[in-house]
This record gives structure tokens, C-alpha cells and sequence, in this order.
């Protein structure tokens, strides 16, 4: 038994290690929105979760991405970035919670 | 009342407007100076509006709106002065400016003796009338009198964003109604 032990701590390791490479299979990206002119840029094609969205505003507004379901809401100051970690899968409406005529589109896949 | 406003103000704004915008009387500095001078006015009675907001008011809906238009008016105004700075043109106070001025400083009157929601209501109404009035006077005399490209660019900014605001207000004006 005392021979077994160091034998399955090797293996429970080595799965470890193969589940650990699977989800490595395909790193997290960082995608990033422009905000310009009053207006969301082209949402990614391809983000999952556990993918990071930046929103860079070239206006001098503070604007915001407010999901219509209330699961985000991120400030992104005049000048300046905000980020949003993605944490679940599904079809995310949003808008600017000052200028409700800049309207955008979240695709966030498993 | 507030539509009748906002119509003798779009009224006066364009007529104004017009005037000041005639080639042979207003030069092209002359015309800078002057649609400048209306579209800063235009931002700084907004800004006056607000403060007073935020000095009555206590609904948060109504606060954070206020705040949004001395921000966003405070910044398309600092690019208005960059631009005439620039362009070597010192605005130029006219009759539309004044009328705008007088008729926003007796709204002021008026409402520095509300209180409450008929504050928060009378303030709401007259942030969705007068974003029309002054997106109407963008929109068909100021933005295609404007001969400036970069003056035009900035009223076309302005004209977006003051679209946005007047939604933005009807959204407000709903949610006091509730």
C-alpha cells in the first residue's frame, strides 16, 4: 500500500497535467471594442468565456457597456479602457447607460 | 407650456440663425464666431440647467442625468473653445444667444421655486423640449450654414450626442411617471 501511494499520487498528476493541457488547447483571448463617435465597434465573431472584452473609448464621453439583463455593467472612462471578463455563455444585448442610442451585441460562446 | 417653448425658441433660434448666417452680412470668421458663440451658449445653458438639478434635486434618476449633461456638455464645449482658438475666431454674442439666454434663465426662475417630483417632472419635460429645440436649430439652420468643416464636424458631434441626450430625457420623464 505504501509502494501504491506515490504510484497514484504520480498518476492523479499526470491527469492533472492532461486535463490542464486540454483546457490549454485554446487560451483565453483579450478582444477589444473601439468606441468612437458615439458608437460600439464590431463585436468579436469568436469570444468565449473566459475571454476578456476591452472597450477603448476614443470619445470624450464616459460611456458604458450595461447589459440589458443586468449580468455587466462597465464604466469605460473618457480616454480609457474598460474590461469585462466573460463568465457565461449567451446572446448579451447593451448599451450605453448615458447615451441610450449607442446599442451593441455580445456573442459569448461555451 | 413646454411645447409652446420650445417652438418659440426653435422659432427665434432659426430666424437668428439665418441672419447671422447671410454671406454678404457675416464674412466667413464672422459666421464662425457667431454659430460658435450659439452652439457654446447652447452647451453652458444646459450645464446652468443642471446645476440647478443637482442643487434641488434628490431622485437619484434626475442626478445622474444632470451630471451626465455637465460632462458631456462641459466636453463639447472645450473642444467649441479649442476649435475658435485655433481658427483665431473670438465668439460673438448675437440675438440668438441672447433670446436662448433670456428664455433659459427665466425657466431657471420659474423652477428655483419647485421643489420634489414637480422639480424633477418640470426639469425632465424641459431637458426633452429643449434638446429638441436646439437639435431642430442644429439640425436645419446651424449644421448646414456652417461653412467651416471643422465647425460642421463638431455640430454634427454635438447633433448626435444631444439626440442621444433628448432620448435619454424621454427615457427619464417615463421613469418619473411611473
Amino acid at each position: 500500500m505504501r509502494r501504491l501511494l506515490p504510484t497514484l499520487a504520480l498518476v492523479a498528476a499526470a491527469l492533472s497535467v492532461g486535463s490542464a493541457a486540454g483546457a490549454a488547447a485554446r487560451p483565453a483571448k483579450t478582444w477589444t471594442i473601439v468606441v468612437s463617435q458615439l458608437a460600439f465597434g464590431q463585436s468579436p465573431a469568436d469570444a468565449h468565456v473566459g475571454d476578456t472584452i476591452v472597450w477603448v473609448n476614443q470619445d470624450i464621453f464616459l460611456h458604458s457597456a450595461t447589459a440589458g439583463d443586468h449580468s455587466f455593467d462597465v464604466a469605460i472612462p473618457v480616454h480609457g479602457s474598460g474590461r469585462l471578463t466573460l463568465n457565461k455563455a449567451g446572446v448579451f444585448a447593451y448599451t450605453c447607460k448615458y447615451h441610450p442610442g449607442m446599442k451593441a451585441q455580445l456573442v459569448v460562446k461555451k | 407650456m413646454f411645447r409652446t417653448f420650445a417652438i418659440a425658441a426653435a422659432a427665434l433660434v432659426a430666424t437668428a440663425a439665418v441672419a447671422a448666417a447671410q454671406p454678404a452680412a457675416a464674412p466667413n470668421d464672422a459666421q464662425i464666431a457667431q454659430i460658435a458663440h450659439i452652439a457654446y451658449t447652447a452647451g453652458s445653458l444646459d450645464i446652468a440647467a443642471a446645476k440647478q438639478a443637482l442643487t434641488i434635486s434628490h431622485n437619484p434618476t434626475v442626478r445622474a442625468f444632470a451630471e451626465e449633461m455637465v460632462r458631456d456638455h462641459a466636453a463639447v464645449n472645450d473642444q467649441a473653445l479649442a476649435l475658435v482658438k485655433k481658427l483665431g475666431v473670438t465668439p460673438e454674442d448675437n440675438p440668438t444667444s441672447q433670446a436662448l439666454t433670456k428664455a433659459a434663465d427665466a425657466k431657471r426662475a420659474d423652477y428655483g421655486k419647485l421643489t420634489g417630483k414637480a422639480f424633477d417632472l418640470a426639469y425632465a419635460n424641459n431637458e426633452v423640449a429643449y434638446h429638441h429645440t436646439v437639435n431642430t436649430a442644429l439640425e436645419t439652420t446651424l449644421i448646414p450654414d456652417a461653412k467651416n468643416a471643422e465647425l460642421k464636424s463638431l455640430l454634427e458631434t454635438g447633433l448626435k450626442l444631444f439626440r442621444m441626450h433628448e432620448q435619454h430625457a424621454e427615457q427619464m420623464v417615463a421613469a418619473l411617471k411611473k
